[in-house]
């Protein structure tokens, strides 16, 4: 009974927050590890297209709502995010023509367009900022919960109570279906397989007809698309500001890095690493540790080793560690 | 690294990794679409004609070049190191600015297309270097290579197995894992995959043991004998020479001398100064 009782307060407070954490953090890693591998450069305006596409997925949200539009028990937001992602692709599209492909026609340097990408944020941010201002927002409606606490307790008979939102639920199945559908596109089909040529080498996928220009759009695409599913899914689990999407950034580079820049498997990898490590160091231990130690051994304090004010040393440490000991990254991406 | 005067290729040094990707990067503007193809009938199947030009900004390194292959022929280009026999080669293909002359292919001008629309005219190239797609097995190098092709390409996937038996035992394998004779064997068969009209060879045998090179112009002869052009720069000149139906020596990005490979191997001049007497 003790040891259920553990078992269910872990899972309650580290195992499903970082799961779906992590499957968010995934999510955008993978966009990140796209850019780096195809377009050659890290995409500091991530976290700011991660903000305006849930933007996007927000008022279409609202529209739909005032008309009535419902999808019952799950919230009206999934029938918002493929109108979220057209608005999300016409903006990144669209910048890519008037702004990256002058520097690609320049055959600017990686590192200039790192510097592009900054100031793309920039201009993002306050473009965000201007119609839907920096204020925290919110857009989650239907069923909030798969599972509530006290439903748990009556039905096993635990003291311990299990929460499972339906944010957390949809997290998961969402993020496994669209990690399932890039891995087929990009392994199977004949415009992925030629994205992964022109990520090996250009020139040789030039020499053998492959159109850059059509690569380039295609994993601009399908960055909008995962960006806005990944944003999405975090403002309906946890909430919307801006500030916390550019905040983001930290965490999702740090995943793509320690899963490896460039590997897809590393940045889904990465995701939970980064996750798990991020609310492993931030949870407070006292209670599961209580039900498991004998009673002499039982601690005083918390038992937390950071307070949640500091997640994001967390992403800053996992990034030094893996720099400094293995720069590959766990999945043997390109060398940082 | 700065080339030139492009401050957009000026990184300042960096080095930094984690930011920025090196390695693979494309060497022309990749945002280039292509001019019109006008008709120009007469004269061999290919030629690049009195081609002058350099790469980007930079300053001539091509004058006055003048390069041609007719249908089912080998040509080979050699000369001193130094001499643009490569940049020829690329200029033919479209991977550098062609300030003066003309690239004709069957009969019409092609001059203005872009590399991967010359691939799609029925030019097929192996560069010298990075010519395979390391992080990819051989079958999808190969079928990178038909990339272009609407058609069904599994009959030509085998002509290639059936041409370097060794890839079909190592199809599923990453071609960057491969031994340089056989990454070779990759690169051409990824370039017969589009089924070429003509087929270029940037020094197809550097770095291959000696064996491996008898084997590897075997394999050439075998290609030109089924009716696509080749043209081909070669170290190993008096090997090339007898077997090429037509010879050029490059020096200094012009012609020095032409022939067919016979009278080239014969030239007490060429000889002397090129072939080691």
């Amino acid at each position: 009974m003790e040891f259920l009782n553990a078992l269910v307060t872990l899972a309650n407070f580290v195992l499903i927050p970082g799961i779906t954490y992590g499957s968010q953090l995934a999510l955008g890693a993978l966009g990140v590890t796209l850019i780096y591998g195809i377009l050659r450069f890290s995409n500091f305006a991530h976290g700011d297209t991660m903000a305006f596409g849930t933007m996007s997925v927000i008022l279409f949200t609202w529209l739909f709502q005032s008309w009535g539009i419902s999808l019952g028990p799950l919230p009206t937001a999934l029938l918002a995010i493929p109108f979220g992602i057209a608005v999300t692709a016409l903006l990144v599209l669209g910048t890519d023509r008037v702004v990256y492909r002058f520097y690609r026609a320049q055959k600017a340097k990686p590192i200039i367009f790192v510097m592009v990408s900054i100031g793309v944020m920039f201009i993002y941010n306050g473009v965000t900022r201007f119609i839907l201002g920096a204020d925290e927002q919110r857009f989650a409606d239907g069923e909030r919960f798969i599972i509530r606490a006290r439903e748990f307790k009556e039905m096993t008979g635990l003291d311990e109570g299990l929460t499972l939102k339906t944010t957390q639920g949809l997290t998961v199945i969402t993020a496994v279906i669209v990690v399932a559908l890039l891995f087929w596109f990009l392994n199977n089909t004949r415009t992925g397989k030629s994205m992964r040529a022109y990520s090996d080498n250009e020139d040789l996928a030039l020499l053998s007809g492959i159109n850059p220009e059509h690569v380039v759009r295609v994993t601009w695409l399908i960055v909008s698309a995962l960006i806005v599913v990944a944003g999405t899914l975090y403002g309906l689990d946890k909430t919307y500001k801006p500030f916390t999407y550019f905040q983001l950034l930290l965490p999702i580079f740090a995943a793509a890095i320690v899963g490896g820049l460039g590997s897809p498997l590393g940045a889904i990898a990465g995701g939970f690493v980064v996750a798990f490590s991020e609310v492993g160091i931030t949870y407070a231990w006292k209670k599961v540790l209580g039900y498991v130690m004998p009673e002499s051994l039982e601690p005083g304090g918390l038992v937390q080793l950071l307070a949640t004010d500091y997640k994001f040393a967390v992403s800053f440490m996992i990034l030094v560690i893996v720099l400094l000991f293995k720069p590959t990254g766990l999945f043997k991406g390109k060398s940082v | 690294m700065s080339t030139g005067d492009n401050p957009y290729q000026d990184d300042h040094g960096n080095h930094d990794a984690s930011v920025t990707r090196r390695g693979g990067e494309s060497t022309v503007d990749t945002t280039r679409t292509s001019g019109p193809v006008t008709d120009a009938r007469g004269g061999p199947f290919l030629i690049g004609d009195n081609m002058t030009g350099g790469y980007g900004k930079g300053p001539d390194i091509l004058h006055g070049c003048t390069i041609s292959v007719d249908k089912g022929e080998i040509a080979v280009i050699v000369g001193p190191n130094g001499a643009g026999k490569s940049t020829a080669m690329k200029a033919v293909f479209g991977m550098l600015d062609v300030r003066q002359g003309a690239v004709r292919l069957d009969g019409k001008d092609i001059t203005a297309l872009t590399p991967q629309d010359r691939v799609v005219a029925g030019m097929g190239f192996v560069p010298q270097t990075s010519n395979i797609f390391t992080s990819m097995t051989v079958e999808e190098n190969l079928e990178m290579g038909a990339f272009i092709r609407t058609d069904d390409y599994r009959p030509t996937m085998e002509q290639v197995y059936d041409l370097f038996p060794i890839l079909r035992d190592k199809r599923r394998q990453p071609a960057g894992e491969l031994s340089g004779g056989q990454r070779q064997q990759v690169a051409v068969g990824r370039a017969l995959m589009t089924q070429p009209k003509v087929l270029m060879l940037d020094e197809p045998t550097a770095g291959v043991s000696p064996i491996v090179m008898d084997e590897l112009f075997d394999r050439i002869i075998e290609v030109a004998r089924t009716g696509i052009s080749i043209l081909m720069v070669e170290q190993n000149a008096r090997q090339a020479l007898e077997i090429a139906d037509k010879g050029y020596v490059l020096v200094q990005g012009a012609n020095a001398y032409s022939g067919t490979g016979k009278d080239l191997l014969a030239d007490p001049e060429v000889r002397k100064s090129f072939l080691g007497g």
